[in-house]
């Protein structure tokens, strides 16, 4: 057994085509549907018509279906104990109960008066959104140039593309900074999404897949009848990538409203009403922290806390595929 | 991007004949945005960066003045260089396993399931979704040594939980607990490359008398190599720059006095920045990470080509 790894390259060839050269990001095969329905196929061919391993199986089940509930429970734990906290007054939000003796409701009304979350939200709402749509176009716009297009040169550049996402982001930390100094625009909120406007080098790589997998017909058609390049890129390949498009939206949206090291470097010195939602927490959590000179009123970085998470979940609630279809997409890029 | 590939394989000596003049100018003018980008924040970025890291930046001023190696030379000199790289290549170690073998749990046990797999699945991901300071909010009452209802639980059992926030000893497992939580992502990645696994293998296996476990690593273990190996560099470039999670855990406060056990590269190469504006030394220090990350990811993938099973192609 322990030497089983190492024989792996010796186990033959499959019929089911490998991750790499699957259609990517198709989508239309939804997860959902394939998690549901495959699994359970798979477990009844094999044991079809094998009585000895009825028992064994029911075992199994009962111990899978014990394992999620455990899981589950670990996973669920900390968003109870959360809701629970934001409900708590002051004294009772360490006591890790779960059904608060005291149930004050008005937390969330007055965290608006004790935090300027407002604020906040507003400001990172304006850059989460500016960031996700200047990303998702200009990336578009370059994969779209690298998957029609024939130019010099090409086979180089995108190498360079995929050799950018290997690029810690601490070696361009400093000099970007610098550069957004020396343009005078430190104390504004462009160097938080304005970087974008330039594309990005996985979103750049997920939309060019995409429009390779489009029938080469559908844009020879629309030459013949007399669209330009941009109306090529315009009327077919955007509204049919419309599916990974989506996926960079939403991606880069979450980035962006977690993004604490960038407000870190470019909002922390101006005022408390400018901060980020990310940046806006960390500063509550030090100024009502119960230890450290804070104030104490930790409930309200609760509240604060669930409110701020809120947006995501609904995010998710609607794009649940596309995350997921997203994430599943960034091993196939090798 | 076979077809892609075809079009674009012609030797060079009929590439001027090959390419359309109009056709090649608008597949530049398509990917203009990502040539500034790239020359400015990237490339010019480095540029500016390996000058910088040569030189004593004057914040007030702007000045730069050329001062040969001294920032690298400096490097082993400060000895909270060499202290917060051993706190980061010992998080990597410590963290890394743990999110692929838990992620790996998560995924097998999700590709059991059948109905219901959707559920279970969007239970694991949304610690994903959690913003991390709303995530480090809650686990720095939840890590509490005395109160932390981690400890609490870990009492039930008879077990004196540890000081995980203050314990230099127990600073780097908090940060795994917390990571560990929002695995989902790794998860998802190996979900995707179980269902990949032929069903076939499986039944024949079990026909030769192969138990589950054997199976596990025989053909499982195997048929993913590819997922692993990608998962454990990406987990690990991530971990050797580790900065939110430590930095909300206990580089927030400034008066703080955390453990130096806490004192990640990433945080310290931050502080060296952005609250020394020591710009020179911060550079340099973000280009021996850069040589580091380089060299392992190097080593990983070295690796990756020996154990990696890769189908239908001979790399």
């Amino acid at each position: 057994m322990s030497a089983s790894t190492s024989t792996g390259t010796s186990t033959g060839s499959s019929p089911e085509p490998s991750p790499n050269s699957g259609p990517i990001v198709g989508l239309p095969p939804a997860l959902d549907e394939e998690l549901a329905e495959r699994p359970a196929a798979r477990t009844e061919r094999r044991f079809a018509g094998d009585g000895r391993y009825r028992r064994r199986r029911a075992v199994a089940k009962g111990v899978l279906w014990t394992l999620l509930a455990a899981l589950s429970a670990l996973f669920l734990y900390p968003f109870v104990w959360l809701v629970a906290a934001s409900l708590k007054p002051r004294g009772e939000v360490f006591d890790n109960r779960l059904i608060p003796n005291t149930i004050l409701p008005g937390n969330y009304a007055e965290v608006w008066n004790q935090l300027p979350l407002f604020s906040w939200i507003l400001n990172s709402i304006v850059i989460a959104l500016l960031a996700a749509a200047l990303v998702s176009i200009s990336s578009s716009l370059v994969a779209f140039g690298f998957a029609y297009f024939r130019f010099p040169g090409r086979g180089i550049l995108f190498g360079l593309v995929l050799a950018t996402m290997m690029l810690p982001g601490a070696v361009t930390m400093v000099p970007q900074y610098l550069i957004w100094k020396n343009l005078g625009l430190l104390g504004t909120i462009l160097p938080l999404f304005a970087a974008n406007l330039f594309g990005s080098a996985f979103y750049i790589f997920l939309q060019r897949q995409f429009f390779l997998g489009l029938p080469k017909e559908l844009f020879e058609a629309a030459r013949l009848d007399g669209a330009s390049y941009f109306g090529l890129f315009r009327r077919i390949a955007l509204p049919l990538s419309i599916p990974s498009f989506v996926i960079i939206f939403l991606f880069e949206f979450q980035a962006s409203w977690n993004n604490l090291q960038g407000a870190l470097i470019y909002l922390n010195a101006g005022s408390v009403d400018g901060f980020t939602v990310p940046l806006g927490i960390a500063y509550a959590m030090t100024t009502f922290s119960p230890s450290n000179g804070g104030q104490g009123d930790y409930q309200y970085v609760m509240v604060a806390s669930v409110i701020v998470t809120i947006p995501m979940l609904l995010l998710f609630a609607f794009g649940q595929r596309y995350f997921i279809e997203g994430v599943a997409t960034q091993a196939r890029k090798g | 991007m076979s077809q892609a590939r075809a079009t674009h394989t012609p030797v060079s000596e009929i590439r001027v004949k090959k390419y359309n003049r109009r056709e090649a100018i608008a597949g530049y003018l398509f990917i203009s945005p990502w040539i500034i980008g790239f020359l400015v924040f990237t490339a010019g970025a480095m540029g500016y960066s390996l000058v910088i890291s040569l030189s004593d930046y004057n914040l007030a001023t702007g000045d730069i003045s050329p001062t040969g190696i001294d920032n690298y030379a400096g490097l082993f000199e400060d000895p909270k260089v060499g202290l917060s790289l051993a706190n980061t290549l010992f998080y990597a170690v410590l963290a890394v396993p743990f999110e692929i073998v838990f992620a790996l749990l998560l995924a097998f046990v999700l590709n059991r399931v059948g109905r219901g797999a959707g559920f279970f699945r969007t239970v694991f991901y949304l610690p994903r979704m959690t913003p991390t300071v709303a995530t480090a909010s809650m686990f720095l009452l939840l890590l509490n040594g005395n109160t932390g209802a981690i400890n609490q639980f870990l009492a039930v059992f008879g077990i004196e939980g540890p000081q995980w926030l203050i314990d230099p000893d127990w600073v780097k497992p908090s940060i795994v607990l917390m990571t560990l939580w929002g695995v989902a992502g790794t998860m998802v990645i190996f979900l995707a490359a179980l269902k990949n696994v032929p069903v076939e293998l499986y039944e024949v296996a079990a026909l030769d008398g192969a138990g589950p476990v054997r199976q596990f690593f025989s053909i499982t273990v195997p048929m993913i190599s590819g997922a692993i190996f990608f998962n454990i560099i990406v987990l690990t470039i991530a971990a050797l720059q580790v900065f939110d999670q430590a930095y909300l855990l206990f580089w927030r406060d400034q008066t703080n006095a955390s453990p130096e056990s806490s004192l990640f590269y990433g945080v310290y190469l931050f502080q060296q920045a952005f609250r020394q504006f020591d710009f020179g030394f911060a550079a340099a220090m973000a280009w021996l990470l850069f040589v580091i990350i380089l060299l392992i990811t190097l080593v990983q993938v070295k690796m990756s080509n020996r154990f990696v099973y890769y189908e239908g192609d001979n790399r």
